[in-house]
C-alpha cells in the first residue's frame, strides 16, 4: 500500500475525471515517483495549462499553478528561470502542448530548460467535448471529425527530440510501473525532460471509436505498445499500428538555467 | 559590474529610462519579444540584469513573454515585459490572467499606430482604451502614462510600486516619441526612491487563505517556495484559490478584484494641473501630447486666452472627479490626442454635460503641434 | 513474505473507498486472480482469499479508491 494521502488535497476529491480516465493513474505514478526522490513539497511547483490533464495541480499538495490554454511552459519557464532552486513539473495535454502551445513546446525543448513535462496524450480534446487534436490518429472519429480524421498526427515525442530536449520518453497507463519509472528518470534529469503518457479517454475518444468501455482502451494500450528493445527487432510490417514506448532520448546537453548562471558569473566578473 | 546608477545625470532614450527605472524599482526579471518601437527596453534589460543577478529571457512570442513574467512574479521576483500594439494585443489573455490571479507585474506598451501592424515606427495613443478593456471579462486595471524620458523613469518605479501594493498587473503606456527621444534624465539616489514590495502572509501555512476577503480587498500572496502550498488559477475561485462553481463565491471574488482598485482610486489617480484656477478652457492632454499642450497653454496666455491644462499621469482609473470639478468652472475641454478621441470619451463622461468637450485628433503618425492646439482653442473660446 | 505463514492466511487486505470509486471496471478486468467484481453498481472484493498482493488494482485505479494492504 502506498500512502497517497500525504501528497493529495483530499478536499478536492473525488476528482473531476470521468470513470476510466487514465489521468488519475498518471497522477498516482507521479506521486510515487516524487516520493522516491526526496523532493521537498514546499519547493516543488506544478504548472499546467487548460484541459483535463491540466486539472491535475488542483489535487497535488505542492505549489500549483493552473494557467491559460497552451501557456504552461512559458509560465513554468518564468518560475524556473526566476527561481532555479524550485523543482518545476509541467502537466499538459496533447491539444494544450502541441496545438495552441506548440510554439512554446518546441522552444522550451530547444532551450533545454530544466522542466519535467508530463504530456498526457489521450488523442482528443476531452474537456471541450471530443474535438480532434494534433495527435488524433488518421481515420479516427471526433466531434469535429464526424467522417473520420483526414490529418496525419504529430509524433509528439519525436518533435521534442528534434527540438533539442535532453530526455524524452513515452509511457502508457496500462504499463503503470514503467510509466512511474519514466517519470522518475525525467524528474532526475537536468534539462527539458518529457514523458509522453498514453492515457485512455473513454468518454470523448473511446465512445466515438468503438472503445467506450475503459477496459477496451486499456487493452488497446496493452496490445499495441512495444518497448524500445523489442521494437528494434520488429519488421516495418510488424511495427504497423504499434506504438514504441520507453526512453527514446537521453543525452547530456547544456541546461538553460545553468548556462544563465554562468553568464551572470561571467558578467559580474568583468 | 554592479554599477551604482544613482545620483547621476544621463542622456538616454525613454525606453532606456524605462529599463533603468525598472531596475531601480527592484525588477529582477524581464521576459520579452522583439517589437518596434519597444525593443530598446528588452535590449537594455538584457545588458543590465545579469550584472545585478537578475534574469532576462527572450521568449518565442509575446504570449510566452507575458506568461513567463507572471510565472516569475509568483516566485516573488519583480517582473516586467515590454511590447507595442500588436504584441499588446497578443498579451491580453495573460494580462487577464494576472488580473484574475492577482499577480503583480508591469507591462510596458510603447504605442505605435494601428490597427494591425499599422505604423511600427510612428507614434500614436491608439491603445489607451485597449489598456482598460483589452482583456475579456469584468476587471479593473491600473494604467500610467509618461511624457518624457525623466517621467518614464519615475512612472516605471511607480508602476512597480502600484503593482506590488495592489497585487495587480500595471500597464505603462509610452508612445514612440517618448520611447525614442533621447533627453536628459536625472537619476535619483537609490535611497531617495520609494520602493513598495508585496506583503508576506502573517498567518501560518495551515491557516493561510491566499484570496481571503480583506478590508482593502488586496490579497496577500505568498511567494512560491516559502512553505505556503496554495493553488493559483485563472478559473473563478474562492478564498482558497481552488476553482469553484459556487455563485456566491464567484461574485464575491470578482467584486473584490474590481473593488481593490476602484475603492482605492483616490490613492492611485494622479494628475498635474497648471493655470486651471482662472481658466475658461482646459486642455486635457497626456503622454507626449501634453508637452505640446503645455506650450499651447503658454501661447494662449500670451494672447490673453485663459487656458489651463490637466495632465493625467494615471489614466486608469480615470480622474472623473477632477474633470467634473473643473467642468463646473470652465466652458470647454479641448482634448488633443493621437487617436480618434479615445480619452475624450472619458472626459465627456466626467463633465456630465456641464462643459463642452472638443476633440483634436491626429492619426497620421505625426505629432500634434502646439499651434494646432492653439488654433482649436481659438475655435471654441 | 514470512515462510512460516500459514497457507490459508490471505496475503493482503483490499480496501475500497466507495465514495471515490467511479466503477470504471479497470481493476476488475485486469486482476490476474479475478478477485474483484462490480455488483449492483458497487465494487466488491468478492474473492479476497485469492488475492496474491500483486498491487495492480491499486496501481491502476484512477480514482485513488483502492488500497491493498499486505498482511
Amino acid at each position: 500500500m502506498f500512502n497517497y494521502l500525504k501528497f493529495i488535497r483530499t478536499r478536492n476529491f473525488p476528482h473531476i475525471w470521468c470513470p476510466g480516465c487514465g489521468d488519475g493513474i498518471i497522477l498516482k505514478a507521479l506521486i510515487r515517483a516524487i516520493d522516491g526522490l526526496d523532493i521537498s513539497r514546499d519547493e516543488a511547483v506544478m504548472v499546467s495549462g487548460i484541459g483535463c490533464s491540466s486539472r491535475t495541480p488542483g489535487y497535488v499538495d505542492i505549489n500549483t499553478l493552473h494557467t491559460t490554454h497552451g501557456r504552461a511552459l512559458p509560465f513554468a519557464t518564468g518560475v524556473k528561470h526566476a527561481s532555479p532552486d524550485l523543482n518545476v513539473i509541467v502537466v499538459t495535454g496533447d491539444g494544450d502542448a502541441t496545438a495552441i502551445g506548440g510554439n512554446h513546446y518546441i522552444h522550451a525543448a530547444r532551450r533545454n530548460i530544466n522542466l519535467t513535462v508530463l504530456l498526457y496524450n489521450n488523442y482528443i480534446y476531452g474537456m471541450t467535448g471530443g474535438q480532434c487534436s494534433p495527435t488524433t490518429p488518421r481515420g479516427d472519429r471526433a466531434s469535429t471529425a464526424p467522417y473520420g480524421n483526414i490529418e496525419p498526427p504529430f509524433n509528439t515525442a519525436g518533435l521534442a527530440i528534434s527540438a533539442g530536449a535532453s530526455f524524452v520518453a513515452r509511457a502508457d497507463v496500462y504499463n503503470v510501473k514503467r510509466c512511474e519509472k519514466m517519470i522518475r528518470q525525467a524528474l532526475e534529469k537536468d534539462g527539458f525532460s518529457l514523458v509522453e503518457i498514453l492515457t485512455p479517454c473513454p468518454t470523448a475518444y473511446g465512445r466515438r471509436n468503438r472503445m467506450a468501455n475503459p477496459v477496451k482502451l486499456m487493452e488497446w494500450l496493452r496490445d499495441n505498445t512495444v518497448p524500445v528493445q523489442k521494437w528494434e527487432k520488429l519488421s516495418p510490417e510488424e511495427r504497423e499500428g504499434k506504438v514504441r514506448v520507453g526512453v527514446l532520448a537521453d543525452t547530456e546537453k547544456p541546461e538553460f538555467t545553468a548556462e544563465y548562471r554562468k553568464l551572470i558569473e561571467r558578467v559580474q566578473g568583468e | 559590474m554592479s554599477v551604482d546608477r544613482s545620483g547621476k545625470v544621463k542622456m538616454m532614450q525613454g525606453n532606456q529610462a524605462c529599463a533603468e527605472g525598472a531596475i531601480a524599482a527592484g525588477c529582477r526579471f524581464f521576459a520579452g519579444y522583439p517589437i518596434t518601437p519597444s525593443s530598446e527596453i528588452a535590449e537594455t534589460m538584457s545588458r543590465n540584469l545579469p550584472g545585478i543577478g537578475g534574469k532576462f529571457i527572450q521568449m518565442e512570442d509575446e504570449l510566452g513573454a507575458m506568461g513567463a513574467t507572471i510565472g516569475a512574479s509568483l516566485t516573488g521576483v519583480k517582473s516586467m515585459t515590454a511590447t507595442s500594439g500588436p504584441g499588446f494585443s497578443l498579451k491580453q489573455e495573460n494580462i487577464g490572467y494576472a488580473c484574475m490571479a492577482e499577480v503583480p507585474c508591469v507591462i510596458v506598451n510603447v504605442m505605435r499606430g494601428g490597427p494591425s501592424t499599422g505604423m511600427p515606427t510612428l507614434p500614436s495613443q491608439m491603445d489607451v482604451q485597449q489598456a482598460r478593456w483589452g482583456t475579456h471579462g469584468d476587471h479593473s486595471i491600473i494604467a500610467l502614462v509618461a511624457c518624457s524620458a525623466q517621467e518614464t523613469y519615475e512612472q516605471t518605479v511607480r508602476a512597480f510600486n502600484l503593482a506590488e501594493r495592489f497585487m495587480t498587473p500595471v500597464i505603462l503606456l509610452l508612445d514612440e516619441i517618448v520611447g525614442h527621444t533621447t533627453e536628459k534624465v536625472v537619476i535619483p539616489d537609490q535611497s531617495d526612491i520609494e520602493i513598495v514590495s508585496r506583503e508576506k502572509p502573517e498567518e501560518s501555512p495551515e491557516d493561510y487563505l491566499p484570496y481571503r476577503e480583506t478590508e482593502t480587498g488586496i490579497p496577500v500572496l505568498a511567494k512560491f517556495g516559502t512553505g505556503y502550498r496554495y493553488n493559483v488559477t485563472g478559473l473563478c475561485h474562492d478564498s482558497t484559490g481552488f476553482p469553484t462553481n459556487d455563485s456566491e463565491e464567484i461574485e464575491k471574488n470578482i467584486r473584490r478584484i474590481v473593488r481593490k482598485i476602484e475603492d482605492n482610486r483616490n490613492q492611485i489617480i494622479d494628475y498635474r494641473e497648471k493655470m486651471t484656477g482662472d481658466a475658461e478652457v482646459i486642455i486635457f492632454a497626456y503622454g507626449s501630447v501634453s508637452r505640446s499642450a503645455r506650450s499651447a497653454v503658454a501661447m494662449c496666455r500670451e494672447e490673453g486666452i485663459k487656458a489651463g491644462i490637466l495632465e493625467p499621469t494615471v489614466i486608469w482609473p480615470f480622474c472623473y472627479n477632477k474633470v467634473r470639478e473643473l467642468a463646473e468652472q470652465v466652458n470647454t475641454f479641448v482634448v488633443p490626442e493621437m487617436n480618434l478621441g479615445q480619452m475624450a470619451r472619458e472626459v465627456k463622461l466626467g463633465v456630465e454635460g456641464k462643459a463642452e468637450v472638443v476633440s483634436l485628433n491626429r492619426i497620421d503618425g505625426e505629432p500634434i503641434k502646439p499651434a494646432q492646439i492653439v488654433e482649436k482653442v481659438k475655435e471654441v473660446v | 513474505m514470512n515462510d512460516e505463514q500459514p497457507a490459508s492466511k490471505k496475503p493482503a487486505v483490499i480496501r475500497v473507498n466507495g465514495s471515490w470509486c467511479k466503477r470504471c471496471g479497470i481493476c476488475v478486468a485486469f486482476c490476474p486472480k479475478d478477485v474483484l467484481e462490480i455488483n449492483e453498481g458497487n465494487l466488491e472484493v468478492a474473492r479476497p482469499d485469492d488475492c496474491i498482493a500483486c498491487m495492480l488494482c491499486e496501481l491502476r485505479c484512477p480514482d485513488f479508491a483502492i488500497t491493498v494492504e499486505k498482511e
